[in-house]
């Protein structure tokens, strides 16, 4: 179950002056769905693109446990190939090659194997590109936002089928998305970038039970201890989310109340801190 | 069979949603004792939620007993919920309720302003009966018991 995905040790990726990540260590568990999640420039694609072994790094290791496929918003695809072609392709390029499992994605989407990827939708390239992507028999799937132009429902269809994946296999899957709503009961695992360097890194149950909303009359600091995430105050409230081993189970006195908090407040209660201190 | 469905706007966590649609759905009489719950991969892909969410979520059914995972068959329903009370004396909360909601619209209350009574009075600690609450529910008692067999209270 503890089985690793992949693992680093003090990344670094410096693009001239300007450290893109630095000092990053993690161990991303194997099997599972992993959300990675930071704002612009907070070092997603660049962490990705060093996992897929296609961007060296200036310094520390990586260590990636089997085969690695990186899928980004522009799709590989050569316009002028039909589907087909782009599957022949696929199976030239990799060692391995599931051609039953990509013509299955196809299948369950729709998707004309004769029509050329150039003539096919953006949702239906997204398509073609997810099909190759999983043919590859990857161990480790990298999803750099490439479900963007997809309509909420094809989104919701591929999470689910991509979901379904992950149950049969021992598919590993980071996925990076700005739609941090969407991502409630689809991550098992949390990842969160601030400014290159990882700000919160845990299983999602674990870190949702770790947490709580304080909300009470107006203070400066919240009715217990434990590592205070975001505050906001208004005249006559305070609201704090903080970290604790209780989480929402933390008993307050009144008026205070402890409330639960959603993977959403918890990720945006980490983007909006700017100078947490005690990172992981 | 139950088709899930999974909120992710609302605050409440997947897994609940699940369980709480199970519990739903055996209340209404929707789910019966030997109904067979969708397989975990059915959820998964069509609720797009993970398999963890799913088999959590079948664990806490489980160990409320009202499911039971059999050995490579999958998941069943084992138990009840509510219908185990008995008719007459649901017809008779019903009723009650009903009138109590008359006195609330009545009193101007609005729906969800009931809804949030409901809540914090079944939040409040159980506690000891008043014996006001003892009489009544002793003369309840009394009353279910002499119209057992009469066609209950219809609706006024």
């Amino acid at each position: 179950m503890t089985e690793v995905a992949f693992e680093t040790q003090n990344l670094g990726k410096r693009y001239r002056k300007l450290w893109a990540l630095k000092d990053f260590s993690v161990a991303l568990p194997a099997n599972k769905v992993i959300a990675l999640v930071g704002a612009n420039g907070a070092g997603k694609s660049t962490l990705m693109s060093i996992a897929a072994g296609i961007l060296p790094p200036t310094e520390g290791e990586v260590r990636v446990g089997g085969r690695v496929v990186l899928l980004s918003q522009d799709k590989p695809l050569y316009r002028s190939f039909s589907v087909a072609d782009m599957l022949n392709f696929g199976r030239h390029l990799n060692t391995v090659w599931d051609q039953p499992r990509a013509l299955s994605w196809l299948s369950r989407f729709d998707i004309p194997l004769d029509r050329p990827c150039g003539k096919l939708s953006g949702g239906q390239q997204t398509q073609v590109a997810m099909a190759v992507a999983l043919g590859a028999r990857p161990s480790l799937l990298l999803l750099d936002e490439p479900l963007a132009n997809l309509d909420p429902v094809a989104r919701r269809e591929v999470t689910g089928e991509l979901l379904g994946e992950v149950a049969d296999s021992d598919l590993t899957v980071v996925l990076s998305t700005h739609v941090v709503a969407e991502l409630a009961g689809v991550g098992d695992h949390l990842l969160l970038l601030r400014g290159g360097r990882g700000a919160l890194d845990g299983d999602v149950e674990e870190l949702l039970s770790q947490h709580t909303r304080l909300v009470g009359p107006r203070a400066d600091q919240p009715p217990v201890d434990g590592q205070v995430v975001q505050s906001q105050h208004t005249a006559r409230q305070s609201t704090f989310l903080v970290r604790t081993l209780l989480g929402p189970e933390t008993p307050v006195a009144a008026p205070w109340q402890a409330q639960p908090v959603t993977l959403e407040d918890l990720v945006l209660g980490y983007l909006r801190t700017g100078n947490a201190e005690g990172e992981l | 069979m139950i088709a899930f469905h999974v909120d992710r706007a609302g605050s409440v966590p997947a897994y609940a949603q699940l369980v709480q649609q199970v519990r739903e759905a055996l209340r209404l009489g929707l789910l019966h004792p030997g109904d067979k719950l969708p397989t975990v991969r059915e959820v998964v892909t069509s609720c797009a939620v993970n398999a963890a969410t799913v088999l959590k979520a079948y664990r806490e059914l489980e160990l409320s007993g009202l499911v039971e995972a059999r050995q490579g068959a999958g998941t069943y329903v084992s138990g009840t919920l509510g219908g185990s009370a008995d008719p007459a004396a649901m017809d008779e909360l019903r009723g009650r309720l009903r009138s109590w909601v008359g006195d609330a619209r009545h009193a101007g209350l609005e729906d969800d302003d009931m809804r949030a009574l409901v809540t914090s009075v079944l939040a409040e600690p159980p506690g000891e009966l008043s014996a006001e609450q003892r009489a009544a529910r002793a003369e309840t008692e009394r009353t279910t018991q002499t119209t057992q067999g009469r066609p209950s209270a219809g609706p006024r």
